[in-house]
């Protein structure tokens, strides 16, 4: 039996790995529905779900109950093949793009089988045309979705998806191009390396929106991540560029048609490229896992950073538990506040004690990295929350007259630039 | 013994060749043209699988990103835009019958004879191409044959201007 795991150990450990990184991202998926709803109701003056469990956190469990118990009706003489292929295709997709994105640098502080085991699924040489292709696929979800429901309105959202999708990843495609000029590579661990050689080794002066790199400063990619993240937006279909279901013109768009587990399948499929171009952004322009902070001995009080931001948190927790009208918050706020409190306590008592400092060591860079999404996916809300949503017109004239042209001259400018740099 | 005669990659190459293959023929016998779309579309995925197969990592990535992406994205939208309906499969052609099949197996013939004379196979592209692969691809591109490719670039921009002059000839 165990010589069996040692000689099978990449594959166990492997699918062990997909399997937990799928309960993990179908977890933060249910969470930031909850995220979202609290942060467009505070916007907009209002409450946000707050019945179902504390401070409303039991709603994401109550909605996926929902979602599994509803009636499932099919209706008439839509496409059954590709009526039911389409949210399949869309959830596959979407989480496959996960497989590729590294979230930390080191190994595991211990060994498993005698393996190492890194955080991510693949290694991949190209793992940034991987991610491309998989967005290029994914137009079909909802393309075949809107044609297979046999509804104008399902039709309609399908047809402005795929002009919308096959629009922005043009510029989405070309406001990278400036990142692998400075990278030379389409690896995402080589692009995050690459933004490890800021100027007087002062981390956050690396990042590719600065990059001030040893070699003086480069052209900083302000302006492609600017591009980048509006047209992931435009991408990933979501406010204001959200066109395919826009609820006032077309009821619900490309998933009118679509109830119970099969809508739920569309709605995962969405928050989940949230994550991906989140995390995508984060590595290509603000250094992936690189901490912002100069690596030498003075700035090492920086490694307290997050044991020092969950103390206070766990606090504020049991005070606000403390105060909360039901029995069932008084008992459980108080108790996760603790177990928030126990974790940063430990870490911070761990300075000395030489396991403990290895695990702080260790979550550093994926402290870092889950810190700059997490601003990522509030960038999203935040944006639903405050834009209008694009009329049509618009929409195709903000994506090929401002933002194609916008990121065609940024690759010629960054080009010219580490040109210019290399020969003097 | 078992490992020698069906390696992984062996396995792996005949699952995707077997659904290029289902998807080509499901691609010509499907009634509905959004059907026939999905069929290319496997057959477009399985190719850069095989790709994948081969070490041509950037080849295959591009392959699903123009292939499986844009352009059968265009396909897909034309056919929604048109709302075309199933078709309504006919008789033989005369053409088909007297030249197609002939032609068909002719064409089957001469591959089935290339196949199983292996001294005159293809020979195989050298390993050594493959580490640095997008790199040599683009300093081939770029270096060597940089006039073909702006020259192609050119054309393409030619028929882009065609299309344009085509579709706002109406509104004069």
């Amino acid at each position: 039996m165990i010589s069996f795991l040692q000689q099978n150990a990449f594959w166990i450990i492997t699918i062990v790995k997909i399997a937990l990184l799928l309960f993990i991202v179908l977890t933060v998926n249910a969470y930031l529905t909850w995220f979202e709803r609290k942060v467009v109701a505070h916007i907009q003056s209002r409450w946000g779900p707050h019945r179902v469990g504390p401070h409303g956190l039991l709603q994401p469990a109550a909605d996926g109950l929902k979602f599994l118990f509803k009636e499932d009706p099919t209706p008439a003489g839509v496409d059954q093949f590709v009526y039911y292929l389409a949210p399949f295709l869309a959830l596959t997709l979407s989480l496959t793009a996960l497989a590729v994105i590294p979230f930390g640098p080191d190994p595991l502080p211990f060994k498993i089988l005698g393996e190492q085991v890194y955080l991510w699924i693949v290694k991949s040489d190209i793992g940034l045309l991987v991610l491309f292709a998989i967005t290029a696929l994914s137009v079909y979800g909802i393309a075949l979705a809107g044609w297979a429901s046999n509804s104008k309105y399902s039709l309609l959202g399908g047809l402005r998806s795929s002009a919308q999708m096959i629009s922005y990843e043009l510029a989405l495609t070309m406001s990278v191009v400036g990142v692998l000029l400075m990278a030379n590579t389409f690896s995402l661990q080589g692009i995050i390396e690459a933004q490890n050689n800021a100027k007087w080794g002062f981390g956050a002066l690396g990042w590719n929106v600065i990059a001030w790199t040893k070699n003086g400063l480069l052209f900083p990619q302000v302006i492609g991540f600017i591009c980048f993240f509006t047209s992931a937006i435009a991408e990933t279909n979501r406010a204001p560029f959200d066109l395919p279901e826009a609820e006032s013109e077309l009821v619900a768009g490309f998933h009118t048609e679509y109830a119970s587990f099969k809508f739920a399948m569309f709605f995962i499929a969405e928050y989940t490229a949230m994550i991906t171009v989140s995390c995508l952004a984060t590595i290509l322009f603000f250094g992936g896992w690189l901490s912002p902070f100069p690596p030498t001995s003075f700035w090492t009080f920086t490694h307290y950073i997050p044991s020092i931001t969950l103390i206070p948190f766990g606090l504020w927790v049991i005070y606000d538990g403390i105060r909360y009208e039901t029995i069932f918050g008084k008992l459980i706020l108080p108790a996760v506040g603790f177990a928030m409190f126990a974790i940063g306590a430990v870490l911070l008592a761990g300075v000395r004690i030489a396991p403990l400092h290895t695990v702080n060591e260790f979550i550093q860079p994926v402290f870092w990295f889950t810190a700059k999404i997490l601003v990522f996916l509030f960038f999203y809300v935040w944006a639903r929350g405050t834009l209008p949503r694009l009329r049509y017109d618009q929409l195709m004239n903000v994506g090929w007259k401002l933002l194609l042209p916008v990121s065609i001259a940024n690759v010629i400018l960054t080009a010219g630039i580490i040109l210019w740099r290399s020969h003097s | 013994m078992a490992e020698s005669l069906v390696s992984p990659a062996l396995l792996t190459f005949f699952v995707l060749a077997g659904l290029a293959v289902l998807g080509a023929g499901s691609l010509v016998l499907q009634k509905h043209p959004i059907h026939s779309a999905l069929s290319l579309i496997v057959v477009m995925v399985s190719l850069a699988g095989l790709y994948l197969l081969m070490g041509a990592e950037f080849v295959a990535m591009v392959q699903i990103i123009v292939y499986g992406g844009a352009i059968m994205v265009l396909f897909i939208f034309v056919i929604m835009l048109l709302n075309a309906g199933e078709e309504e499969h006919t008789d033989f052609s005369q053409l088909a019958k007297f030249a197609g099949l002939p032609l068909a197996f002719a064409l089957t013939a001469s591959l089935a004879a290339l196949v199983f004379k292996p001294d005159a196979g293809v020979p195989a592209a050298t390993q050594a191409f493959i580490p640095k692969a997008t790199e040599q691809i683009s300093s081939m591109l770029f270096k060597e044959f940089v006039y073909p490719f702006e020259l192609t670039s050119f054309l393409i921009l030619v028929a882009i201007m065609g299309a344009l002059v085509l579709a706002q000839r109406e509104k004069k």
